[in-house]
């Protein structure tokens, strides 16, 4: 498989001895017990696109009800659990995990030069978690007929119209929940200790790659917020359990106070999900500008700046639900707050591209529509910070714009920006250019159609989770269907040539971009033990050392 | 009779709503017509302005860059090497700070307005159940729209019997959680004449989308006169005219009177004939029955229909409840 072209001789790494991670060894079984975080990586990867495309089925399904005011392909019910499902699969099983488990999971180790995690049975441990949770959760949903919405919110959810026996309905859906919380905690606390055990010795806290302080940041939330999340599952079957009135009016609790609970952590994730993101699109716009990431320090601390403040703004869901207005004016405060880091962030990766030699492969056409979609996401996020002006905004198609805007159109294209910047170095091929623009044209252009409008719907006054809307709204919406399907185009178009780059793709080189991380200095796909010979660690953002090879088309060292 | 029952019903069924408000407003946003709208506007669309600033700069820089400083030859290194810059960081870290704490300010000081009526307001009970609301005025009538007088402060006192929903008036610019267990407050006070669109925007289930209802907003010393008219339906019509029309407002969210099945049962023909409950019992629909159907919905739970329905208690008086059971006869007389 790694045969050289030996009309070419060069001078880039030379393919691993005895195979690398993807052939050293063979049978179903060498995968299923695993501990190869790069194979870890790779089920993650498969198993969570597998859950993107199952969501996103839900999504065409819920703009497809949505072309008409009325009933256009089901029945309210129906509808309700579409929204639903689409909601807990994109969350739970696509988002959170996404970056982490999957792109994280792959480069982490590679990035410090590193064989493998700190601890690499956990790791395959809590990709079991995942599996089990995701399938617990899913087939939960399905068979309980749980129809509200990816918050759960009490007492709805808990009510006996909504299935809410001690086994049927919510319960199981949010013990699937506690699990996926489970795999995520513990892939976070392998991160950390990977970061701070296995740097080798001359890699300081400043020589980190931006993804890996974006990592760690992120792995801090998830070991700090998500056992709230099992701690509000727990109370919950407690009160179904033994009627201790802790959330349900009906036993003296308060609904309310679930909303507190449910947004400490789920206000946190929204970081667990941004962060990676960010940190793949200061690898990618620095590498592809051929330039020095500018303020690296600056970059850095925004990330844990975001990671600490995220935690003093949950209270920013509940502006209309009750909480005293003293709460109200803190939790806008600091969610003002997290908005600075973040422009920070947008303003450095500017100026890293200013005086740089830019390149415009796919990766960065999808950093660079990071940086647009993420400027809507996070400007529209200064209006919900307004606490007079949520109060208009809240819970109506705004709040689904600019979730959108931020967790779909920013993580999940950060994402995929990652997966074409890695996809030589986890696959050894290359996929089509060519097809990789006309995709992502589709996927950008649909993704803008698809949310714009839910911004006006949003303000002219349309609720979300709406099955019949005012006529009023139809044209918007059917634009937002249209979009909608122009982007699953486009994703579907992605999903064919990476699949058949797999088979007809040219064969990387090690550094196909010119990437000064350490990943680039092993060969691709990597052995499994990653490196052959011990990296050489520098500043993960100085390019003088490279050279391009026109032979190989890729980057060597200049020694 | 029965013409007048057709019409009560079709007048009543929520196919006349009005539209989010009258025609006009800006691009981004439909008409105001609250005094709290003015203020929220103006917040709204400040940082709409600096919005926009801030976007258009990013992406004519991002533009820029990526054409002025693109890569002409594979491999081409970059033409310049600046690494970082600390009064550059600073300022751009100072500006957007003190724009952001412009905007929680602004934010802030229409927040609190909104939290506290001024004195004398009048004060409207409301009550979000399972797919209605219900608008208790002063002097004890229940309605379910929500009528005010223009240009004074109303104060709503909202609850909910079952789940939560949110009371939302997009034309007020307010919004307010009704939340079982607790009393939530908001005020308001209108400025315009007309018909607004009031709507649930926290999801309660099947027929949230359809839990919407009209705010009339009367010229002066108009509403006193409909609250009076509005009190004592009894007054000019007959039992069953009255229970037709309570039975179009407050029941055909879920039931019928046209015989198909809804999420609860037709009403159709159900008078003094017999109903197999889910546990296999049958029982004559009499006027006990109803009653008890009315104010204890669970008691007894009509075999393929689900649990859906809360309790009318304090909602129906009795005579009222007698109405209805006026008006199922006729149903049923109808249907022989």
């Amino acid at each position: 498989m790694s045969a050289m072209n030996p009309a070419n001789p060069t001078s880039d790494v030379p393919p691993a001895t005895g195979g690398n991670y993807l052939t050293q060894t063979r049978g179903i079984l060498s995968w299923v017990f695993t501990r190869d975080h790069k194979r870890i990586a790779v089920m993650y990867l498969v198993s969570i696109l597998a859950a993107f495309l199952l969501g996103g089925i839900f999504a065409i399904l819920v703009r497809t009800e949505l072309l008409t005011p009325n009933k256009t392909i089901v029945e309210p019910d129906r509808y309700n659990q579409f929204f639903t499902l689409h909601g807990a699969i994109m969350i739970f099983l696509v988002i959170i995990p996404g970056i982490p488990a999957a792109l994280g999971n792959f480069v982490l180790p590679i990035m410090l030069g590193a064989k493998d995690l700190a601890f690499p049975r956990i790791n395959l441990f809590s990709y079991y978690l995942w599996l089990l949770g995701a399938l617990l959760a899913v087939l939960a949903i399905v068979l309980g007929s749980v129809d509200t919405g990816w918050t759960f919110y009490v007492p709805y959810a808990t009510d006996v119209s909504a299935g809410g026996t001690l086994m049927g309905g919510v319960i199981p859906v949010l013990l699937g929940v506690f699990l996926l919380g489970f795999s995520s905690i513990f892939t976070g606390l392998n991160f950390i200790v990977t970061i701070h055990k296995l740097r080798p010795p001359s890699m300081g806290w400043f020589q980190l790659p931006l993804f890996l302080w974006a990592l760690y940041a992120t792995a801090i939330i998830q070991i700090l917020a998500t056992p709230v999340l099992g701690i509000t599952v727990l109370l919950l079957i407690v009160e179904r359990a033994a009627n201790f009135g802790i959330f349900h009016p009906s036993l003296g609790g308060d609904p309310v106070l679930y909303q507190h609970f449910f947004w400490f952590y789920s206000h946190p994730a929204v970081y667990i999900m941004i962060l990676p993101a960010m940190g793949v699109i200061s690898e990618v716009i620095s590498v592809f500008s051929r330039k020095h990431i500018f303020g690296y320090h600056f970059i850095a601390f925004s990330s844990v700046a975001i990671a600490v403040f995220g935690f003093f703004v949950w209270g920013h869901h509940m502006f209309v639900s009750g909480q005293s207005a003293l709460l109200a004016m803190i939790f806008s405060l600091f969610t003002y707050a997290v908005a600075i880091p973040s422009a920070v962030k947008v303003f450095n990766w500017l100026a890293t591209m200013y005086r740089g030699a830019i390149v415009l492969k796919a990766p960065m056409l999808y950093a660079l529509s990071f940086l647009f979609i993420f400027g809507i996401g996070g400007l529209t996020g200064l209006f919900l910070g307004a606490l007079a002006v949520d109060v208009h905004l809240h819970g109506t198609y705004f709040i689904v714009a600019h979730f959108h805007y931020v967790m779909m159109g920013s993580t999940l294209f950060a994402m995929i920006a990652g997966i074409h910047y890695w996809w030589p170095k986890m696959t050894g091929r290359l996929y089509s250019e060519l097809w990789g623009r006309v995709a992502w044209v589709l996927a950008f252009v649909g993704m803008n159609l698809t949310f714009f409008p839910q911004f006006l719907l949003g303000t002219h006054g349309m609720p979300r989770r709406y099955y019949n809307y005012p006529p009023q709204f139809q044209f918007l919406n059917v634009l937002s269907s249209i979009g909608s399907y122009l982007m699953a185009a486009g994703f579907v178009i992605t999903a064919i040539y990476l699949l058949h780059s797999l088979f007809a793709g040219r064969r990387a080189p090690s550094n196909p971009w010119g990437g000064a991380t350490l990943e680039w200095q092993c060969s691709s796909p990597p052995p499994t033990h990653n490196f052959d010979q011990p990296p050489v660690v520098g500043d993960p953002y100085d390019f003088g050392a490279l050279k391009y090879d026109a032979a190989i088309e890729g980057y060597v060292s200049k020694t | 009779m029965n013409q007048l029952i057709a019409s009560l019903l079709l007048a009543q069924t929520r196919t006349d709503l009005p539209p989010v408000a009258p025609e006009g407003g800006t691009f981004w946003l439909p008409p105001g017509a609250s005094t709290a709208a003015g203020h929220t506007d103006a917040v709204f669309y400040f940082i709409y302005w600096v919005s926009v600033f801030f976007f258009l700069l990013i992406v004519a820089l991002m533009v820029y860059f990526a054409w002025r400083y693109r890569a002409r030859t594979p491999g081409q290194a970059a033409s310049g090497q600046v690494t970082h810059h600390t009064v550059l960081e600073l300022t751009w870290s100072a500006i957007p700070l003190v724009l952001v704490v412009a905007m929680f300010y602004l934010g802030f000081r229409g927040y609190m307005d909104m939290q506290n009526p001024p004195r004398g307001a009048l004060d409207v009970r409301v009550l979000a159940k399972k797919w209605d609301w219900f608008f208790t005025y002063p002097n004890g009538h229940i309605d379910n729209e929500l009528h005010v007088p223009v240009d004074a402060p109303v104060r709503l006192t909202l609850e909910s019997n079952d789940v939560i929903h949110s009371l939302f008036i997009p034309a007020f610019r307010i919004k307010r959680d009704a939340v079982p267990g607790r009393y939530n407050k908001i005020w308001f006070q209108a400025r315009q004449p007309g018909d607004y669109l009031l709507m649930c925007s926290e999801f309660c289930g099947t027929r949230h989308s359809d839990m919407q209802t009209r705010v009339v907003v009367h010229p002066p010393g108009e509403y006193e006169k409909w609250l009076t008219e509005a009190s004592d339906p009894f007054r000019t019509r007959t039992l069953a005219e009255v229970g037709a029309m309570l039975v179009a407002r407050r029941c055909l969210q879920c039931h019928t009177v046209d015989g198909r099945a809804n999420i609860g049962p037709s009403l159709k023909g159900i008078y003094e004939h017999e109903v197999e409950l889910v546990d296999g019992t049958k029982v004559i629909a009499d006027d006990d029955y109803i009653r008890e159907s009315v104010l204890y919905p669970q008691a007894k739970i009509v075999r393929g229909f689900g649990r859906e329905m809360s309790s009318f208690k304090g909602i129906l008086k009795d005579k009222e409840i007698t109405a209805i059971i006026e008006y199922l006869k006729e149903l049923s007389n109808d249907s022989r």
